[in-house]
């Protein structure tokens, strides 16, 4: 929850601009990035996020590097990975 | 993996572990506390304090948001999901946290609507989705998740959605560590500052810290290179009689933070003027609360809240942990009476506490520690 996750922005939608679908550990769910304003985003961009919102852009390497720590953690990140699966942003 | 390989390898983690034995003092004890329990969590998990010195001490802070929640306050959301019509929503983390009458699972088990949501958004559409309930969102945390509760509020009242309100419990980061300076119980010789709320705060907030108390932060990443190297610039500083801020996370952390976020908050929240926290009892605005204008949306003012004071259970330490003055392991009831299944104490609880963290961990190194000093 506060930890942020990476996650790999697939498409950004057309007609919300404020919502990007996003891959994070394989799971695609819709992201808010209202809070990126002004920061270019394009598919195949890197964004941590958190509770649903993307607060800062990062590169490839720090998401990588931040997925193995998540993963290091165990059980917490698989229980946010299990709530974003049930996360249905509009 | 190049990449991780950058952070974790094991022959830098020793040349610097090297560099910060030559610059300490000798004879001089070195103190510093890390913020945020996701470092906590790297500490632990890598068992970095076995590369420092034996004078340089790591303490952990008061950075877990599940952690401080004080048991009354979990008693006032669960008699806001006892009233009729009311949907209780709240993060993952809060389910478990022991509140002086039970925790948000035996609300439920009693019978209370309570669901988990991923995203404060996600408590909103439920509220779109159920128009003839009272959709409440339980909202904690740093500055981490403070604006995205507040762009949900911003939506909630753009379109008008009267059945959605927040019970509010954002904390800021800057009042803790200004109380904790303020305590008498400790003498910190430096901070490890947090990663991910300065992505939002910035680097600036931390100014007091170095001019007024004449400590050096330095901002830090979750890996265990960045961790290592966060210690070595405040040794550095030290050495040199410096004490400023400095940002070892540039490469996620802007100076400034994030505006466009710091924004919103102040839109739709103001400071209140003392909160409850737990193990550091009442501190002068370090806690958000909604600001009038959305008051058609703030539970506190929707509902009657009892404002439930509850004392820590006696057995129980986390107050002493939060403010590093005690190690987990201290605690008179750390892994045996208090156990991540059966938690008692909320630094147990939340995988981001410092109990847990050291319990799923530390034991091992701890042990072998124990067995090296027989």
């Amino acid at each position: 929850m506060c930890l942020g996750i990476p996650g790999e922005i697939v498409t950004i939608s057309q007609d919300q601009p404020d919502l990007a679908m996003v891959d994070v550990s394989g799971v695609r769910r819709k992201i808010n990035i209202g809070l990126l304003e002004g920061e270019p985003l394009d598919p195949g961009d890197w964004i941590l996020i958190h509770v649903g919102f993307a607060l800062s852009k990062i590169d490839e390497a720090e998401a990588k590097a931040a997925l193995e720590f998540l993963e290091s953690i165990g059980q917490a990140y698989a229980d946010e990975i299990d709530a974003l699966r049930e996360s249905r942003i509009e | 993996m190049r990449y991780v390989d950058e952070y974790r390898d094991a022959g830098k983690a020793r040349a610097l572990a090297a560099s910060i034995a030559s610059l300490c003092e000798p004879g001089r004890r070195y103190k510093f506390m890390e913020v945020c329990g996701g470092h906590t969590h790297t500490i632990y998990k890598h068992g970095l304090e076995d590369y420092l010195p034996e004078n340089v001490t790591l303490v952990h802070g008061p950075g877990c948001p599940v952690c401080v929640i004080p048991m009354g306050r979990v008693d006032d959301a669960i008699h806001i999901a006892s009233q009729p019509g009311v949907i209780m929503t709240s993060f993952g983390d809060m389910m478990r946290v022991p509140g002086g009458d039970g925790s948000f699972f035996d609300a439920k088990a009693a019978g209370a609507d309570i669901r988990m949501v991923y995203s404060p958004l996600d408590a909103l559409k439920i509220a779109r989705q159920n128009p003839d309930r009272r959709v409440v969102f339980m909202a904690i945390g740093f500055e981490t998740t403070a604006p995205s509760t507040a762009m949900t509020l911003m939506r909630a009242a753009a379109t008008g959605q009267d059945n959605f309100s927040v019970f509010g419990n954002h904390v800021t980061i800057i009042p803790a560590i200004k109380a904790i300076l303020d305590s008498p119980d400790l003498r910190l010789d430096g901070f490890i500052g947090p990663g991910h709320v300065s992505t939002v705060i910035g680097c600036r907030p931390y100014d007091f810290i170095a001019r007024e108390y004449g400590k050096p932060l330095v901002v830090a990443g979750f890996e265990p290179l960045d961790i290592l190297q966060s210690v070595h610039m405040l040794l550095t500083q030290l050495a040199e009689g410096r004490s400023e801020v400095e940002n070892q996370y540039g490469r996620v952390v802007p100076w400034d933070g994030n505006l466009k976020a710091l924004q919103v908050i102040n839109e739709t929240m103001e400071l209140r003027p003392y909160f409850e926290w737990r193990g550091l009892g009442f501190i002068s605005h370090s806690a958000l609360r909604l600001r009038g204008s959305f008051a058609a949306h703030d539970a506190e003012r929707i509902f009657q809240i009892p404002g439930s004071r509850v004392a820590d259970p006696k057995a129980c330490q986390c107050g002493e942990v939060l403010k590093g003055v005690l190690k987990p392991w201290e605690c008179k009831v750390f892994g045996t009476a208090c156990t991540p299944e059966t938690p008692i104490g909320t630094c147990m609880v939340s995988s981001e506490g410092a109990c847990a963290a050291y319990y799923n961990f530390g034991r091992f190194t701890r042990e072998r520690v124990r067995e090296a000093t027989r």
